[in-house]
C-alpha cells in the first residue's frame, strides 16, 4: 500500500495542469467522473485541435483542388501517420480510419470472416468479449457454416491458456480477443496467444479498445494482423475508429463498403478499386475526428503511456483495496497478473441501477448493467454489475470520495451486512 | 431532491417483499416485461374471471424501483376489472410523465403506488418504474382489443 501512496502523491506528471485541461472539471458541484472505460473526457488541447480544423482547414478531402481541400487532404494524412506511428505501424497504409473499434471489427468479420470462412472452420474467441467481438462473429459463423467456439476464464478472471490450447487446432482460421476486458480489467499476455494462433497459421485480431488508452501498444512486435480501438475512449472525439491490419491481407480483401474515393475505375458494370487505404474508406471521411484523434495521441505523447499507465495502476490498485475493506462489496477483478484501470464490483442486495444513482447523486459517475457483456455477465452468474474504471486525470481523494458514497448506497438501500 | 424521496421505506419494502412473487401455472395471461439496457426482466401473469382479474403474481429481476413497481401493481390491481386496471395504468403513466399531479387524486386511485411519483423527475430510472405498468397494459390490449395507452 505504501508503494501505491506513494505513486498516487508523486504521478511523475503535472496531475494539476492535466486537471486544468478538462473542462468538464470546472463544472459546478463535483464531479467524479469514474466511467472512462464507456467514453474518457476530451482535454481542451483535442477540442481546440478540431475547432481549428472546422475554421481554417475545411474542405473536402482529397478531392480539392483548392487551397482548403488541400489544408484537408494534409491534415487526414499527417492524422493518418500519426496514428501509425503511435501503434509502430510500418506505413500509413495500414492505417484504416473508421467510425469506433466496433465498425472495424464489423469490417474484418464481413470483408475477411465471410469471404475466407466456410464449414468445418473454427472461430476462436474468448468468454469476456465485449458485444462488437461477439455479435460480428456469430453473424460470420451463421452465414458460412464455420463453428464459434470460446476461451473460458480461471478461477481469477484470467484467459484459460490450457483452454486455449485444448480448443485450438488446424481447422482454427481466426483468434479474436479483447486485449483488455471491459469489465474485469483482465489483461491476456496477446503475445502469448498471437504466437499459439501463428502456430496455427490462425489469423489473428485484436480487440485494443480498452488497452491503446492506457500501454503502449506496438502492432509489429505483438505481430497481430488486425488491431482496433477507439478514439473516443483515448481523449479523442466520439465517432472516430481505427483498423489496423497487416498490407498483405488488406490487399487481399475486398471492400467493405463501396461509394466515392475507394475506385480506381468505374465501368458501367465493373469496377477497381483504390490503393490501401482509401480501398476501406468509402465517401467523405470525417477528418474533424482524425485531427482530433491525433491531438489525443500528442496529448497522451507529451505525458508518456509508461507514466499514464504506472498511474492508473496505483488509481486502480488503491481502489481494489478501498473495495475489498468493505464486506458488502463483491468484486470481479483478477488477483494476479496486469490489469487495467477497470473494476466490476456488485454491492450486496442492491441492484446495480439503484447503486449507480444513489452514487450520481453524490456526484460519482459510474456504468451499471452488463457493459456490452451478456455472455460474461452469465458466466459470473450476475445480470449486472457495476464498473468504476480510471483515467490518469481521476486523483486518490476522486476514489476515497466513491468509497465515501458507496456507505451511503448501503445506508439508503437498509443493506445489512 | 432527497434520495430518501426515491428510495422510501415503500419502495425498498416492497423491492424485498415476496408477497406477489411466485409462478401462476394457471394464469390466463402471462407477458414478459424486459428493459434490454439495465436488464430489468420481469414475468407477470394475471388470472382473468368475467374481466375481473381475480388474481395477479410476477417473477424476475431487476432494480428496486421496477421490483417496488411490479410488487405494488400486483397488489393494486387484484380485484379490479380489467376495465378499472386501465384506468389504473393510465393514471400512473400519467404521473410518471408529470401530467397528473393532484396528490389527492393519486393517492385515492395509485394508493402506496403513488411512493413513485418523484420517478417523474429522473428520466433515466422512468423505463425501471413503469415496466410492469407497460406489461399488464399489453395483458389488457390483447385481452379486450383496446389500445395501449402511449
Amino acid at each position: 500500500m505504501e508503494a501505491i501512496l506513494e505513486k498516487l502523491a508523486n504521478p511523475g506528471f503535472d496531475l494539476d495542469q492535466v486537471r486544468s485541461d478538462f473542462a468538464y472539471l470546472e463544472l459546478p458541484g463535483p464531479i467524479i467522473y469514474l466511467d472512462n472505460a464507456a467514453t474518457t473526457q476530451r482535454p481542451n488541447q483535442v477540442i481546440e485541435r478540431m475547432d481549428h480544423f472546422y475554421r481554417f482547414e475545411n474542405g473536402n478531402p482529397l478531392r480539392g483542388t483548392h487551397r482548403l481541400g488541400t489544408t484537408a487532404t494534409e491534415a487526414m494524412l499527417e492524422s493518418r501517420k500519426k496514428v501509425a506511428r503511435f501503434i509502430g505501424s510500418k506505413s500509413e497504409k495500414e492505417i484504416i480510419f473508421t467510425r469506433n473499434a466496433s465498425e472495424s471489427l464489423n469490417l474484418i468479420a464481413y470483408a475477411w470472416g465471410l469471404n475466407n470462412l466456410q464449414a468445418g472452420d473454427q472461430i476462436l474467441i474468448t468468454r469476456m468479449e465485449h458485444h462488437s467481438n461477439f455479435v460480428n462473429w456469430q453473424f460470420v459463423a451463421q452465414k458460412t457454416g464455420a463453428k464459434l467456439a470460446f476461451i473460458e476464464l480461471t478461477d481469477d478472471y484470467q484467459l484459460d491458456m490450457q483452454d486455449y490450447r485444448d480448443k485450438i487446432s488446424e481447422r482454427t482460421k481466426i483468434v479474436a480477443f479483447s486485449a483488455a476486458s471491459n469489465v474485469l480489467g483482465t489483461i491476456p499476455d496477446a503475445a502469448a496467444i498471437i504466437c499459439i494462433a501463428k502456430e496455427y497459421n490462425a489469423l489473428t485480431v485484436v480487440d485494443a479498445a480498452q488497452l491503446v488508452p492506457h500501454t503502449k501498444v506496438n502492432v509489429r512486435e505483438l505481430d497481430c494482423d488486425f488491431l482496433v480501438f477507439s478514439g473516443h475512449k483515448m481523449l479523442g472525439p466520439l465517432g472516430i475508429g481505427v483498423l489496423y491490419g497487416k498490407a498483405e491481407i488488406l490487399l487481399e480483401m475486398t471492400p467493405f463498403l463501396y461509394g466515392g474515393e475507394m475506385i480506381e475505375y468505374v465501368e458501367d458494370y465493373e469496377s477497381t478499386f483504390a490503393q490501401l487505404p482509401y480501398k476501406f474508406e468509402a465517401g467523405t471521411q470525417d477528418v474533424g475526428g482524425m485531427v482530433g484523434l491525433a491531438a489525443a495521441i500528442e496529448y497522451l505523447e507529451a505525458i508518456g503511456l509508461d507514466k499514464i499507465a504506472a498511474y492508473e495502476t496505483a488509481l486502480t490498485d488503491y481502489c481494489v483495496a478501498k473495495l475489498e475493506e468493505l464486506p458488502y462489496i463483491e468484486i470481479y477483478h483478477p488477483q494476479q497478473g496486469a490489469k487495467g484501470p477497470a473494476i466490476a464490483f456488485n454491492v450486496k442486495n442492491a441492484h446495480p441501477h439503484d447503486v449507480a444513482t444513489i452514487l450520481d447523486y453524490h456526484g460519482v459517475a459510474i456504468r451499471a448493467g452488463h457493459h456490452c457483456t451478456q455472455p460474461l455477465h452469465r458466466y459470473l452468474g450476475q445480470n449486472s454489475t457495476n464498473r468504476a474504471s480510471f483515467a490518469f486525470y481521476n486523483t486518490k481523494e476522486e476514489i476515497d470520495l466513491f468509497i465515501e458514497a458507496l456507505e451511503d448506497v448501503k445506508k439508503i438501500m437498509q443493506i445489512d451486512i | 431532491m432527497d434520495l430518501r424521496q426515491i428510495y422510501s421505506q415503500i419502495i425498498i419494502e416492497n423491492s424485498r417483499s415476496n408477497k406477489h412473487r411466485n409462478e401462476m401455472p394457471d394464469a390466463t395471461a402471462t407477458e414478459r416485461g424486459y428493459n434490454p439496457s439495465c436488464g430489468d426482466d420481469i414475468h407477470l401473469s394475471v388470472k382473468i374471471d368475467n374481466d375481473r382479474i381475480v388474481d395477479v403474481s410476477f417473477t424476475g429481476s431487476g432494480c428496486a424501483i421496477s421490483q417496488a413497481s411490479t410488487s405494488l401493481l400486483c397488489g393494486l390491481i387484484k380485484g379490479k376489472t380489467l376495465e378499472q386496471a386501465k384506468h389504473l395504468v393510465e393514471t400512473f403513466l400519467g404521473m410518471i410523465k408529470g401530467e397528473i399531479t393532484d396528490d389527492d387524486i393519486l393517492e385515492e386511485e395509485l394508493e402506496d403506488a403513488i411512493a413513485l411519483k418523484n420517478i417523474s423527475t429522473m428520466p433515466q430510472r422512468v423505463r425501471c418504474a413503469v415496466l410492469a405498468w407497460r406489461t399488464l397494459d399489453l395483458i389488457i390490449a390483447k385481452q379486450t382489443g383496446t389500445p395501449m395507452t402511449e
